[in-house]
């Protein structure tokens, strides 16, 4: 369906992301509750009906609908470049009251809440170019809980691939049920500490099961599934085989006396949602 | 076992459940999150506006939505219980708080203080907003709001069989986390 409105496109992107979950983890979900039993099946359970009375209601799965972070890969040759900055904010503050969305943004001085989902910095946006006329744009709306487990380890190269693998199985252990596991753990292994750290976000926004093309990182990527796996944590921390739903890891040059680690964690409610805008000012939420 | 249970909740009702049991309740609880619980130990009990003894204590920030017919819980799931763990005990002494719900998991602090008092601490699956707002009857009343804002002022809400609620603390000291790993 194709539809004009940019601040109008946007608002609806928002809305399905808060409101249905791709399949990729509903399914994961599926998955992982047909392994458990006892306390741990009955919570993914009532995950998965709370995801579909979501869904038809048109509600927010969680009432914690995060922290809106952008990510934006611009057609050069765009003509809706210019304002979307400010059509991002509006339909965040739009679909506060539309939607609606929990007012989660504080002044981290004054500790002022504006009521609307925006302020310094924030929606976050995150940019990249690329060639044509399209500008592609997915939301990941982070919640608190699971962001709180975010880490950065600058590692001693010595440490290796099995220092990272340590260094991730720990954090993700330490963290027991406050992520509101099962969880999907971003990695970013490489470049200086904020491109780690904006690494392992990003490898967020990747399916569920799908893994790095380089086969050593998606060897790796299994290894952590497992070690994570077998600790037992399970869902919410109560006990159980599934704490990560899947790891996904993006990579990055390094300073040769530097290993930085990344981590940053995504609840069980994995929402992202992505939508195109066109050169002729249509737009579709995919 | 499974248990059906209406607040106000005796310590008789307390003890007879155990770590791993399943509690779906009816009647009053209270949300509160990091300001409402450091409000509540600044207070005196006395000037309290409600009864934390006779309810539930719901580690939630709901999304609230206001109607021409009054508040409506829109979605409201729990929120991180272990950063209240610093001040959670003393709440409980204060004022005798029978049943706390949450997710993530407590401390040790708290596991005694509940032991202690007769109170315990279960888990609702963290994420699921949407049903704990169908639980949800009405909204009885609102404290702090503009103390506090919608986010983290207390609102007393009417449930009626709210959970899975899983029983991690019981009031007999014991703990359902895994390996006893207890937040610090």
């Amino acid at each position: 369906m194709k539809q004009r409105g940019i601040k109008a496109g946007i608002v609806a992107l928002l809305t399905k992301a808060e409101t249905e979950l791709p399949h990729d983890v509903i399914n994961a979900l599926r998955t992982a509750c047909s392994r458990e039993k006892g306390i741990a099946k009955i919570q993914l359970e009532i995950i998965l009906k709370n995801i579909q009375v979501a869904r038809h209601t048109g509600r927010p799965m969680c009432q914690d609908t995060g922290i809106q972070s952008f990510f934006v890969t611009a057609g050069v040759k765009s003509p809706y470049l210019s304002g979307l900055t400010a059509s991002i904010t509006a339909a965040v503050k739009h679909a506060t009251t539309a939607i609606p969305l929990r007012p989660n943004t504080v002044d981290p001085v004054s500790g002022k809440n504006p009521g609307d989902n925006t302020g310094e910095h924030i929606p976050a946006i995150t940019w990249d170019l690329c060639e044509g006329d399209d500008i592609w744009i997915t939301v990941l709306p982070k919640g608190g809980g699971s962001e709180n487990m975010s880490r950065l380890g600058m590692l001693k190269p010595s440490a290796g691939l099995e220092g990272v693998q340590q260094f991730v199985v720990e954090e993700i252990v330490k963290a027991g049920g406050s992520p509101c596991p099962p969880t999907i753990v971003g990695i970013g292994i490489g470049g200086g500490a904020d491109l780690a750290v904006k690494l392992a976000k990003q490898a967020l926004l990747r399916p569920v099961g799908q893994r790095h093309q380089n086969r050593r990182v998606a060897t790796l990527e299994r290894k952590i599934t497992q070690s994570i796996n077998a600790s037992g944590i399970g869902p919410m921390g109560l006990g159980g085989k599934t704490t990560v739903l899947d790891v996904h890891i993006e990579t990055a040059h390094r300073h040769p006396a530097s290993l930085p680690v990344g981590i940053v964690v995504q609840c069980w409610a994995d929402r992202r949602a992505t939508m195109v805008i066109h050169a002729d000012g249509t737009w579709e939420v995919k | 076992m499974e248990y059906h249970l209406t607040t106000p909740l005796s310590p008789e009702k307390i003890r007879q459940l155990h770590c791993g049991d399943i509690v779906y309740l009816t009647g009053e609880v209270f949300t509160a999150r990091d300001k409402a619980h450091y409000l509540m130990l600044q207070k005196r009990r006395q000037d309290i506006p409600f009864s934390p003894s006779e309810m539930a204590l719901y580690h939630c920030g709901p999304l609230v939505k206001k109607t021409k017919a009054g508040w409506q819980v829109v979605s409201a799931g729990p929120t991180t219980s272990n950063r209240m763990e610093e001040v959670m005990g003393r709440l409980i002494r204060k004022y005798n708080i029978p049943f706390i719900i949450g997710k993530g998991g407590m401390g040790r602090r708290t596991r005694e203080a509940l032991r202690n008092h007769v109170g315990v601490y279960a888990a609702y699956p963290g994420g699921v907003g949407a049903l704990a707002a169908d639980a949800v009857q009405t909204v009885r009343d609102v404290f702090w709001l503009r103390e506090l804002g919608v986010l983290e002022a207390v609102w007393v809400l009417t449930v009626k069989e709210f959970g899975p609620l899983i029983i991690v603390f019981d009031a007999h000291g014991r703990s359902l986390l895994h390996n006893n790993a207890e937040h610090q």
